[in-house]
């Protein structure tokens, strides 16, 4: 996993409620067996005009110019604006998979749904909340000024706007660790490796059924 | 020690390690299937790695399988990416390993929350983990059962074990009792439309009550199986008389003197009486009517004998906004009586409602009738290979058969229409599925959540309609 300490980016504010996984990336594009390629894809339904389909040459497809995305002065965009209980639905990582491929690093919202949320971090993204009024604030000063941009510290637990202004945020302090040292999850339990023997050792004695 | 809710039994008892809080909590059984697993198995490849334990490992293919064309076998799945998905599954399961596995058209394949229960696979005081959130379906026999993603799935297979911090807990209690044709799913659609679909957001939600108790096994699934929608990583029911009667003699079920000792072991899985918890809320069983999803939310929902609701009366802008933008999408004016809305198609389906009970249910309400001249399609898709077997042996089949509705092979299906089934732009669907978010049922394709009697009774009617009255003419 890359690690994620600072970032300085454009913000696009994505201005609905309740953004789901089948929004993020609809289900035929699930298919693949693979990790990568699902940026073009991200937000597929909103984004074009027509079906998408895997395999398609997506700068061929009619866009839908009415999409905030698709906007000339969000190109380039890293930084994700929403509104409350994104990511909400299905497990599917292939929703941050499509973010981060399609060039987020972070998230901005009043809530988040669970899973989606622990996806996140384990693509190197940082999904960051803020108060509703907060996220509030940071939607009219985006849409009011072109090039709207904001520095995001990790390691702080800071997002500054160009005008100064701070906002903190939460994060776990293990996540954190994680992300800001691209630390891989499976290679940190494996250090547990004794512990969790001796735990199943003991789990076998008493409920043997679980073991047949 | 301080009184317990079934949520601490459950997690404690799984913890390896823990550190300021986030834990490291062992996984007993992992269920896998064909769309979240490619890239773990593949992971796991890359690192030179090995399953901890394969012999925690059931799978079976269920998301991409055609409900059709089986005679065909493999040639039958139209799709070549969706056909690589399965035998990428096969070939992994073959290399890796696993206690069982119900490939496709195997008599016993079927969704993974279905096959999972009736297998035995799923059990008291297990956790439970697979890479889909409705995994908490498996929470309705007193385990605790999350939804991971692929980096978890791998994660879980390397280590045996998923990094989590403790939710909170909720208790959601549903007094009194239900009326005729009021159902589990009702009953979850209720509860999401009260709490909010991030309700349950950080909690994990026990479900209890009178009416729970009254629950059979198939009810309660169904009713663990929305959690998920109301924002809880799990849901989850205490162990009773009725879990364990379910569990006894299945294929993976413990046996002889070793399933005395797990029964005693089962009836401690409940909430002790003083338990606290985070937060709780109570519903009357006795107010439930049978639920209709309007928008593309399921907390977007009212009684049958409701209508729309009107933007215009929302105060709260973000809110207000949703519910214009899902009558757009959804081809609704406000103040409409959902008993007004005609439908296209019929799905009677899903990890929610596709077991045996359901398809009783269901047939119940169509034995004798034909589903109406605007109605498209009418399909019936058996949860697994086992309650299609069973349906058939119970002439299931024929009555809905007789009534016009299609009879299929086994799998997701038009729950997430990644198979061929699908809903076209524009059209509307009765369904007994989970999620009525834009484009789930196909691009452009408009559901509405309901149970499978509700389902059937639209079928019959073309339009919603109260099956409370509708049975009896
Ligand atoms: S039936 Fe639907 S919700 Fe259930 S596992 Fe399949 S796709 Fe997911």
């Amino acid at each position: 996993m890359h690690a994620f300490t600072q970032l300085n980016g454009l913000v696009v504010p994505l201005d609905r409620a309740n953004v789901d996984t089948d929004a993020i990336i609809p289900k035929q594009f699930l298919k693949s067996i693979k990790r990568s390629g699902f940026g073009p894809n991200a937000f597929d339904e909103w984004r074009y005009l027509d079906h998408g389909e895997p395999g398609m040459d997506n700068s061929h497809r009619k866009i839908n110019p009415d999409f905030v995305l698709n906007q000339p002065r969000y190109q380039g965009a890293s930084i994700l604006l929403a509104r409350e209980n994104f990511g909400c639905g299905s497990s599917r990582e292939h929703a941050p998979w499509a973010l981060e491929d399609y060039g987020f690093r972070v998230i901005i919202a009043p809530s988040f749904a669970d899973i989606f949320f622990n996806n996140c971090f384990k693509n190197g993204m940082l999904p960051i909340v803020l108060s509703a009024d907060d996220v509030d604030t940071l939607f009219k000063e985006t849409e009011a000024a072109e090039g709207y941009q904001l520095n995001v510290d990790l390691s702080a637990q800071a997002i500054t706007t160009q005008s100064g202004k701070t906002f903190k945020f939460d994060v776990d302090a293990f996540r954190k660790h994680c992300l800001l040292n691209g630390l891989d999850d499976i290679g940190l339990t494996m250090q547990h490796q004794d512990a969790i023997k001796t735990f199943e050792a003991k789990h076998k004695l008493a409920q043997p059924w679980l073991f047949n | 020690m301080s009184a317990k809710t079934l949520y601490d039994k459950l997690f404690d008892s799984h913890v390896v390690t823990e550190e300021n809080g986030t834990a490291l909590i062992y996984i007993d059984r992992h269920l896998v299937h064909e769309v979240t697993s490619p890239q773990a198995f593949e992971g796991l490849r890359l690192a030179g790695r090995k399953p901890w334990r394969k012999d925690s490992i059931v799978a079976t293919a269920d998301h991409n399988t055609p409900t059709n064309g089986w005679e065909k076998g493999l040639d039958g799945i139209a799709d070549p990416i969706s056909r690589i998905q399965i035998e990428t599954l096969d070939s992994n399961i073959k290399e890796f390993g696993a206690k069982a596995y119900f490939p496709f058209m195997d008599k016993g394949q079927g969704i993974v929350h279905v096959m999972g229960p009736e297998q035995g696979a799923t059990l008291p005081g297990m956790t439970v983990v697979c890479g889909d959130s409705h995994t908490s379906t498996h929470g309705a026999f007193g385990a605790l059962a999350h939804g991971i993603g692929t980096s978890e799935v791998e994660h879980v297979m390397a280590t045996q074990c998923l990094v989590q911090k403790k939710s909170k807990s909720m208790l959601v209690r549903v007094d009194g009792k239900l009326g005729g044709g009021v159902t589990a799913k009702d009953v979850a659609l209720a509860i999401i439309g009260k709490i909010g679909t991030a309700g349950g957001t950080g909690y994990a939600i026990e479900f209890g009550g009178s009416v729970i108790r009254a629950f059979s096994m198939e009810g309660r699934m169904t009713l663990c199986n929305m959690a998920i929608e109301a924002g809880a990583r799990a849901g989850m029911v205490a162990v009773d008389d009725a879990t364990i009667n379910y569990v006894k003699g299945r294929p993976y079920a413990p046996k002889a003197e070793q399933w005395d000792a797990a029964v005693s072991y089962w009836r401690t899985l409940v909430s002790d009486d003083d338990a606290q918890f985070d937060a709780t809320v109570v519903l009357n069983g006795d107010d439930i009517q049978p639920q209709v999803t309007w928008g593309t939310s399921p907390e977007m929902v009212v009684g049958i004998n409701g209508v729309v609701p009107d933007p215009a009366k929302e105060e709260d802008a973000t809110k207000k906004g949703s519910m214009e933008r899902a009558l757009q999408y959804m081809g609704l004016e406000a103040n409409t009586p959902m008993s007004a809305i005609n439908i296209d198609k019929v799905f009677i389906g899903s990890c929610t409602n596709s077991r045996i009970e359901d398809l009783r249910a269901a047939a119940n309400v169509a034995k004798g009738k034909k589903i109406a001249t605007n109605v498209k399609l009418a399909l019936v898709v058996p949860g697994s290979g086992l309650v299609k077997a069973q349906a058939e042996a119970e002439g299931l089949d024929q009555v809905f058969k007789d009534a016009g509705f299609e009879w299929r092979e086994p799998g997701c299906s038009m729950c997430l229409a990644m198979n061929a089934d699908r809903l076209e732009p524009g059209e509307r669907c009765a369904s007994t599925s989970n999620r009525n978010f834009e484009g789930r049922q196909g691009l452009g394709g408009r559901t509405h959540l309901v149970s499978p009697e509700m389902a059937a009774a639209a079928a019959i009617a073309g339009h919603f309609v109260d099956v409370r009255t509708f049975a009896t003419k």
